[in-house]
């Protein structure tokens, strides 16, 4: 075993740094019935780790719980070697998680590059009284946080939708956006709910290239949840698998995949 | 230029300048539409309270005064001073706050994710609970209200007008100072909406609640926000009407009159409102003057608006400048 402060080079030659996040004992109750129980993990700086499971399995609960819509009734978040008291969303977000949604989320009525920089909002610190009157100190924020969406929106090839309001986007595009508006944030950890949901092979193609080059160019610690198994198993570099609210495995993708617990209750009867 | 034509300009102007102060009042219902979703019914009580505060203030009114006469049998009604109308303005901004962020605090967090006719409906209680709070505060007495800005007629206008036509237009400097001040605050409101920071992330609330929570977004300050710019609003709309007409209880009854508005320039457009007020203030003016006074008998102000409001309402739902309502099927 590794220890939680060490880092390690992985086989392609990407450092993964000492654990920046972990999860201690999570139970998470809706009235009777527990989506999550007694799970801990944790997730190392610079890597890609996946949460898989079948449907029900609480991934997405998880992954509100990290990111703060959900607060668990037992166990404890530790982030970035403190314990972190229950929080609003709003205040998980200005720690440093960004965070995509499974039914995708975007502020419908803005443009893209709107969208974009409202993932800028908690780097902008000036106040209200700057800001309109919108020069000197807001002015400056204002370009340079633009300079900062605009690198993110080339990156992910939106230029050409900027200035395009969202609602008029198709789906595939829609998922490059969100991701865009999160990566904006430039988060410690990127947190992104079923990214390739409903995709087809070659937007899945383009948005695993994505998330391989935002973690490579960015240093990104990604922590991803998905239901294609292949997919899971080229992008990540540990994986958590969940089955009925239970951790049943973890570890690198060739660990689990000949976990016998894992096979049982997902690869053997998965559908690819 | 025959007099009958020179009189119609005139009453096409004073059109212009009443459809302003409607906008005027429109404009708090489409700011608190556009960023939160909800219909605020109450914003012409908003604004009547904004105005009864503003004078209890300059007028050095004691508030609850009735109450505490009542209960200590007392008699009192003045603090005997006189308050300088910007310092009360900005007494009574600070007052709109308050009111936001109590609104906020004891209403609407208790609210969210709820049916949009669910708040709708705590509008409406918040009206009528404002209307009684206002006058246990100030009292039900029309009061007048003179923060200093010029009444009566334009003396310019009228010498000009009367070299050029031979007719002496009459200009109320009064609405030409709202004309000018509503174009201002839609101006800035816009670019505020627009461009700042706190704009982004209003707008990005009133799309998707989760989604402005993930990017850092505090829904309470954001709320607070709104309805404070509301109450702003308010206050500026109360001062012109209650300037016009006099500070009374049915300076509420003028937010009837925004629903028409709305229903023509589309409850999401702020551009969408101050065209609207427009059209409503001329069309009611020309209307009553041209068909209702010689025709029908007068006082088609009344009701001209609303039938306007169901035309549109048959052949263009969503208004001149709503956002297009297409399903997708």
């Amino acid at each position: 075993m590794l220890d939680q402060t060490e880092s390690y080079t992985t086989e392609d030659g990407r450092t993964i740094g000492p654990v920046v996040m972990e999860m201690k004992n999570i139970t998470l109750r809706f009235g009777g019935v527990e989506a999550i129980k007694d799970i801990s993990f944790d997730i190392r700086e610079g890597e890609i780790r996946a949460i898989i499971g079948p449907n029900g399995a609480g991934k997405s609960s998880m992954l509100n719980v990290i990111s703060g819509f959900y607060v668990p009734q037992e166990g404890e978040v530790w982030y970035k070697g403190s314990r972190r008291p229950p929080m609003k969303p709003y205040q998980v977000a200005e720690q440093g998680i960004a965070r995509t949604f499974q039914n995708i989320a975007l502020f419908e009525g803005m443009s893209v590059l709107d969208n974009v920089m409202t993932g800028r909002l908690t780097h902008m610190k000036t106040g209200m009284f700057w800001q309109s009157i919108w020069k000197g100190k807001a002015e400056r924020e204002e370009i340079e946080n633009r300079e900062v969406a605009e690198r993110i929106i080339d990156f992910l090839e939106i230029q050409a939708i900027r200035k395009t309001p969202v609602a008029r986007l198709p789906y595939g595009l829609k998922k490059r956006v969100e991701l865009a508006r999160a990566l904006a944030a430039e988060p410690t950890i990127l947190l992104l709910d079923e990214p390739m949901a409903g995709m087809n092979v070659e937007e899945k193609e383009d948005m695993s290239r994505f998330i391989l080059d935002v973690n490579d160019e960015f240093g990104t610690t990604i922590a991803l949840i998905e239901h294609d198994m292949g997919v899971v198993m080229d992008l990540s570099d540990r994986v958590v698998v969940m089955d009925y609210g239970k951790k049943i495995g973890d570890g690198t993708p060739a660990e689990v995949r000949n976990n016998q617990d894992v096979i049982d209750a997902y690869l053997g009867v998965a559908h690819d | 230029m025959p007099e009958q034509l020179a009189f119609t300009i005139e009453v096409f102007l004073n059109g212009l300048m009443a459809g302003v102060l409607y906008a005027l009042v429109a404009l708090g219902f489409v700011l608190i539409y556009k960023a939160s979703g909800i219909f605020n019914y109450a914003q012409g009580v908003m604004a009547l309270f904004a105005a009864l505060t503003l004078v209890g203030i300059i007028d050095g009114q004691v508030p609850f005064y009735h109450l505490i006469n009542a209960i200590f049998g007392t008699d009192i009604h003045y603090f005997g001073w006189k308050v300088n109308s910007l310092v009360a303005i900005v007494v009574t901004m600070l007052v709109m706050i308050a009111l936001a962020w109590m609104v906020q605090r004891f209403v609407f967090r208790h609210l969210v994710g709820q049916e949009p006719i669910i708040l709708f409906m705590a509008t409406i209680g918040l009206a009528y609970f404002l209307e009684g709070v206002g006058d246990l505060m100030w009292g039900s007495e029309i009061k007048t209200l003179d923060v200093g800005l010029p009444q009566g007629i334009n003396a310019t206008i009228d010498e000009a007008t009367f070299n050029l036509t031979g007719y002496g237009f009459f200009i109320d400097n009064l609405d030409i100072i709202a004309s000018i001040v509503a174009a201002v605050l839609v101006i800035v409101l816009v670019l505020f909406a627009q461009y700042t920071k706190q704009g982004r992330a209003m707008r990005a609330v009133a799309d998707d609640h989760q989604a402005a929570l993930s990017v850092g977004v505090s829904l309470n300050f954001i709320w607070i926000l709104v309805w404070s710019l509301a109450g702003f609003v308010a206050l500026v709309a109360g001062i012109m009407w209650g300037t016009k007409s006099g500070v009374q209880f049915s300076l509420s009854l003028i937010a009837l009159k925004a629903l028409p508005v709305l229903m023509l320039g589309g409850f999401t457009s702020i551009p969408g409102a101050i065209v609207g007020g427009l059209i409503i203030g001329v069309g009611e003016k020309l209307f009553e003057f041209l068909i209702g006074a010689p025709f029908l008998g007068g006082a088609t102000e009344n009701w001209f608006a609303y039938m306007l409001a169901l035309v549109f309402l048959v052949f263009r739902p969503q208004g001149l400048f709503g956002e297009k309502i297409i399903e997708r099927v």
